[in-house]
C-alpha cells in the first residue's frame, strides 16, 4: 500500500496521495499505524479506569466476603450468562466485519456490523430487565437500599437474608455494570457511525481504518464484561 | 486540512486564515497551543490572586481580611486552580502543543481533531469549576479527602461541580498525552531517530505516559466520590462503613504521578535552555533522556508517602519510604548532568537562561527537602506543616512554573514573531527569584518550628516569619507582573524577531518566525543530534535576534 516513492522526505507535492490520507501524514500506512496505536493507547486508559473499580471491588470483597456472597445470590445468573454469550458472539461478528472490509466486500461488512449492533441491543434489553427488577426489589445502592423505585418516603423493605452492607455490593454492581453499559452505548454509536460510512462507500480494501478501530473498541467492551460477569454473578 | 492550498500552507500561521472561526475551529497545533496559553495564563492569574489573598490574610496574627470559612475556600481554590487548570496543562498543552510537532519535523500532531477537542474539554472543565465557585465554592483542600468532601450536606452541589470539573479536566489531559505519545512514535521526520530526539520531546514522552496511565484512575476515583456523595455508597465514607484511607490511596495513585506530570515538563524545557545558552551538547544526553522515563516509572510506586500519618501499616510505611528514595536517582542524574553541561560551556545570560539557572537552584532545594519528608521519622514531625508547603512550592513553582516561564520566554519569539525587551525580562526574572525565595525559605523555618499548614490563624511567635513570607509573595507577584508586562509590551511594540534569535541548532529554529501553517515548507531531513554545536557551521550559530527587514 505504500510505494517507496511517496515516502520520500522532500516530496514537494503533498497532495498527490489518496484522498483519505490526511495532509499531515506522508503515507496511508503511516496514517493507519498512527490511528491503530492511538486506539491501543486509548484502550490502555480505559483498562486503567476500570482497573480502579476492580481494585475497589477486590479490597471490599477481601474485607467483607459475606456481603458479596449474600448479595450475588440476588443477581440473575441466567441473564448474565445470556449476555456473556451475546457479547462474545458480537465480538466474533465485529472481527468478521473487519475481515470482510479488508477484502473490500462492502455489503458483507454492513451485514456483520448490523449483526454486531443488534447484539449490543439485545445486551442492553437484557440489562434493562435486570435493572428494572433490581429497582422494583429495592436492591439499590447506598441509602436507597430497601427503597423500591428510589422512593425514600415509603417504609424500607429489606430482604431478610441480606446484611445491611449489601447496599455497598449493589452500589458496586450498579457502578461497574453501569459504566460498562455506557461503554456498550458508546460502542453502538461508534459502530453505527462506521456502518454509515461503510454504506456511503468510504472504505475499501486499501482503507478500512475506522472499521478496524471500531471493532477493536468493541472487543474492549466485551473484554471488560468477561471479567465483570464472573466477579459479580459467579462468586458463590 | 487538505482543503488549504499550497500558498496558505506556506504562509505565517497567524495570518494564513482569518476570522474568529479560523481560530475557534482550527486544527493547527500552533493555534491550539496559543489558545491554551491564553487560558492557562488566565488560570495562573486567578490562582495567583487567591495566593496573594491567602498570604495577606496570614500577614498578621488573628483575623486580617477574611473570615475563617472564606480562608478555607481561598486556599482550596488556589490549590485546585493552580494544579488542575494551570500547572498540569501549562507546559504540555501550551508550549508542548506548539513546539513538539515542530521539533518532530511534523506538520501537526497525530490527531488534530482530538487536540482541538482536548482544548474544549479543558474549557468545559474550567466552566464547571467556575460554577462551583459561583455556588459558593468548596473548602475541602485540593485533595477532596473523604470524609471532608462528604460531610457538609449544604456543600453537595459545589463539591459535585468541582469534582466533575476536575474529572472533565482529566480527559483533556489524557487526550493531550495520547496525542503526544502517538505523535512521537509515528510522526518523526526522516532521520529523527530516538537518540536524536530533543530532550524536550523525551520529557513530553515520559509525561504523556503518566498522563495516559494515571489520569484514568483519578477519573474513576472522582466518579466513585460522586456516587458516594449522591447515593451514599459506603466505600469511602467511614460513617457508612467505608474506608477513607482507600480514597487517599486512589487519590495519590494519580496525584503523585501528577507531581511528575508537572515537574518533568519543566525539566524538559530547561534541558533545551541549558543546551542553547551554553552552546553545548547536553552532558549525558542519554542518561537525561532515560531519567525522565525513570521518573515516570518510579512515580507510580511511591504514592503512599503522602500518607505516613494516615494510619497505614508499619510495613507499608517502611516500604513506601524506601521506594521514595529511588526518586533521588533520576532527579540527581538530571541535576548533575545539567551542571556538567554548564562546565566549559559558552554561557549567555539571556532571560530564558536566567530561569533555567533559577530552576537548577530551586529544584535542587525542593528535591533535597523532599528527603526529609520521605524519611519516616522526620516526616512524622514535618507532616502537614509549612515545611511541606515550602517543599512542594519549590518543586511545583520553583521547578515547573519557573521552567514554564523560561520556556515561554525562549519560544515566545517563535510563537508570536515578536522580540521582547531584555532588560525588563531580566528585572522580572530577578524579582521573581528573590521574591520566591523570601516567600518560601521562611516557610521551611515556620514548618520546622511546627506551624501547621491550612490554618487560618497561628501563635503570635510565628507572626514575624509569616510577615516575611507575605512580603516575599508581593515581591514575587511584582516579578511576575513585570514579566507579563514585558511580554504584552512586545506584542504591541516589540520588534519582529529573527528566525533563530538564540543561535540554537535545534530544529524548531530552522523554520520561519513565526512558522508557516504546515511548519516546514519541505519536510526536514535530520542528519545530526539536537545539540550538536560542535558540528554546526558558524552560520547556523548566528543569533539573529531581529528579523533583517524589521524597521524600527
Ligand atoms: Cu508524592
Amino acid at each position: 500500500m505504500s510505494s517507496p516513492s511517496d515516502a520520500t522526505a522532500h516530496d514537494a507535492h503533498p497532495h498527490e496521495h489518496p484522498s483519505y490520507v490526511q495532509h499531515h501524514f506522508d503515507t496511508a500506512a503511516q496514517q493507519y499505524d498512527t490511528a491503530k496505536l492511538g486506539m491501543w493507547v486509548f484502550i490502555a486508559t480505559e483498562i486503567l479506569m476500570f482497573g480502579g473499580l476492580f481494585v475497589a471491588y477486590a479490597l471490599m470483597k477481601a474485607r467483607e466476603p459475606d456481603v458479596f456472597i449474600a448479595g450475588h445470590h440476588y443477581l440473575n445468573k441466567e441473564m448474565g450468562a445470556l449476555n456473556t454469550v451475546v457479547l462474545l458472539f458480537s465480538s466474533l461478528t465485529a472481527a468478521l466485519a473487519v475481515r470482510s472490509s479488508q477484502l473490500g466486500k462492502r455489503n458483507e461488512t454492513s451485514a456483520w456490523l448490523v449483526t454486531t449492533i443488534l447484539c449490543a441491543c439485545v445486551f442492553l434489553v437484557v440489562k434493562y430487565f435486570e435493572y428494572s427488577h433490581k429497582i422494583e426489589e429495592g436492591l439499590l445502592p447506598g441509602r436507597y437500599f430497601g427503597h423500591p423505585f428510589f422512593d425514600m418516603s415509603a417504609a424500607p423493605a429489606f430482604h431478610e437474608a441480606l446484611p445491611s452492607r449489601a447496599n455497598m455490593f449493589f452500589g458496586l454492581y450498579f457502578i461497574m455494570t453501569g459504566l460498562h453499559g455506557l461503554h456498550v452505548l458508546i460502542g453502538m454509536g461508534i459502530l453505527s457511525w462506521v456502518l454509515l460510512r461503510n454504506i456511503r462507500g468510504e472504505f475499501s480494501a486499501e482503507y478500512f481504518t475506522a472499521v478496524d478501530l471500531g471493532a477493536l473498541y468493541w472487543h474492549l467492551v466485551d473484554l471488560v464484561w468477561i471479567y465483570l460477569f464472573p466477579l459479580l454473578y459467579l462468586i458463590g | 486540512m487538505s482543503t488549504h492550498d499550497e500558498a496558505t500552507l506556506n504562509t505565517n500561521y497567524l495570518t494564513a486564515t482569518k476570522g474568529w472561526k479560523s481560530w475557534a475551529f482550527t486544527l493547527d497545533h500552533k493555534r491550539i497551543g496559543l489558545m491554551y496559553l491564553v487560558f492557562v495564563l488566565a488560570a495562573f492569574l486567578a490562582g495567583g490572586i487567591f495566593a496573594l489573598l491567602v498570604r495577606t490574610e496570614l500577614m498578621s496574627h488573628g483575623p486580617t481580611i477574611v473570615s475563617g470559612p472564606t480562608y478555607n475556600k481561598l486556599f482550596t481554590l488556589h490549590g485546585a486552580i493552580m494544579v488542575f487548570l494551570f500547572i498540569i496543562p501549562s507546559i504540555p498543552a501550551s508550549l508542548g502543543n506548539f513546539i513538539l510537532p515542530i521539533q518532530l519535523g511534523a506538520k501537526d500532531v497525530a490527531f488534530p481533531k482530538l487536540n482541538l477537542l482536548s482544548f474544549y474539554v479543558y474549557l468545559c472543565g474550567a466552566t464547571l469549576t467556575l460554577l462551583s465557585i459561583a455556588h459558593g465554592s468548596v473548602d475541602t483542600g485540593w485533595t477532596f479527602y473523604t470524609p471532608y468532601s462528604l460531610q457538609d450536606p449544604e456543600a453537595a452541589t459545589k463539591v459535585l461541580y468541582m469534582t466533575l470539573g476536575v474529572f472533565v479536566l482529566g480527559f483533556s489531559s489524557i487526550l493531550t498525552g495520547l496525542n503526544f505519545l502517538v505523535s512521537i512514535h509515528k510522526l518523526r521526520a526522516p532521520g529523527l531517530t530516538w537518540t536524536r530526539l530533543p530532550l524536550f520531546i523525551w520529557g513530553m514522552y515520559a509525561t504523556s505516559i503518566m498522563q495516559v496511565l494515571a489520569t484514568p484512575v483519578l477519573a474513576i476515583t472522582l466518579l466513585m466520590l460522586v456516587f458516594e456523595r449522591v447515593f451514599g455508597l459506603g466505600i469511602f465514607d467511614p460513617k457508612l462503613g467505608g474506608d477513607p484511607i482507600l480514597f487517599q490511596h486512589f487519590f495519590w495513585f494519580y496525584s503523585h504521578p501528577a507531581v511528575y506530570i508537572m515537574i518533568v515538563p519543566g525539566m524538559a524545557v530547561v534541558s533545551e535552555l541549558f543546551a542553547t545558552f551554553s552552546r553545548r551538547v547536553i552532558f549525558g544526553y542519554f542518561a537525561v533522556a532515560m531519567s525522565s522515563l525513570g521518573l515516570a516509572l518510579v512515580g507510580f510506586i511511591v504514592w503512599a508517602h503522602h500518607m505516613f500519618t494516615s494510619g497505614m501499616s508499619e510495613f507499608a510505611n517502611m516500604l513506601f519510604s524506601a521506594l521514595t528514595f529511588l526518586v533521588a536517582i533520576p532527579s540527581g542524574v538530571k541535576v548533575f548532568n545539567w551542571t556538567a553541561t554548564l562546565y566549559k560551556g559558552s554561557i549567555s545570560f539571556a532571560p530564558p537562561m536566567l530561569y533555567a539557572l533559577a530552576f537548577l537552584f530551586l529544584f535542587t532545594i525542593g528535591g533535597l527537602t523532599g528527603l526529609f519528608l520521605g524519611t519516616l521519622n522526620t516526616d512524622i514531625h514535618l507532616h502537614d506543616t509549612y515545611f511541606v508547603v515550602a517543599h512542594f512550592h519549590y518543586v511545583m513553582m520553583g521547578g515547573t512554573v519557573i521552567g514554564f516561564i523560561g520556556g515561554l520566554l525562549y519560544w515566545w519569539p517563535k510563537m508570536t514573531g515578536k522580540m521582547y525587551h531584555f532588560g525588563g525580562a531580566t528585572v522580572g526574572a530577578w524579582l521573581t527569584f528573590i521574591g520566591f525565595n523570601v516567600t518560601f525559605l521562611s516557610q521551611f523555618v515556620l514548618g520546622s518550628r511546627g506551624m501547621p499548614r491550612r490554618y487560618y490563624d497561628y501563635l503570635p511567635e510565628f507572626e514575624s516569619l509569616h510577615r516575611v513570607s507575605t512580603f516575599g509573595a508581593y515581591i514575587l507577584a511584582s516579578g511576575l507582573f513585570t514579566t507579563a508586562g514585558v511580554l504584552i509590551h512586545s506584542l504591541a511594540k516589540g520588534r519582529a524577531a529573527g528566525r533563530n534569535p538564540w543561535g540554537s541548532v535545534a530544529l524548531e529554529w530552522k523554520t520561519q518566525t513565526p512558522p508557516v501553517f504546515q511548519n516546514f515548507e519541505q519536510t526536514p531531513i535530520i542528519t545530526k543530534g539536537p545539540y550538536d554545536y560542535h558540528l554546526a557551521s558558524d552560520e547556523e550559530l548566528v543569533e539573529d535576534l531581529y528579523a533583517p527587514d524589521a524597521a524600527e
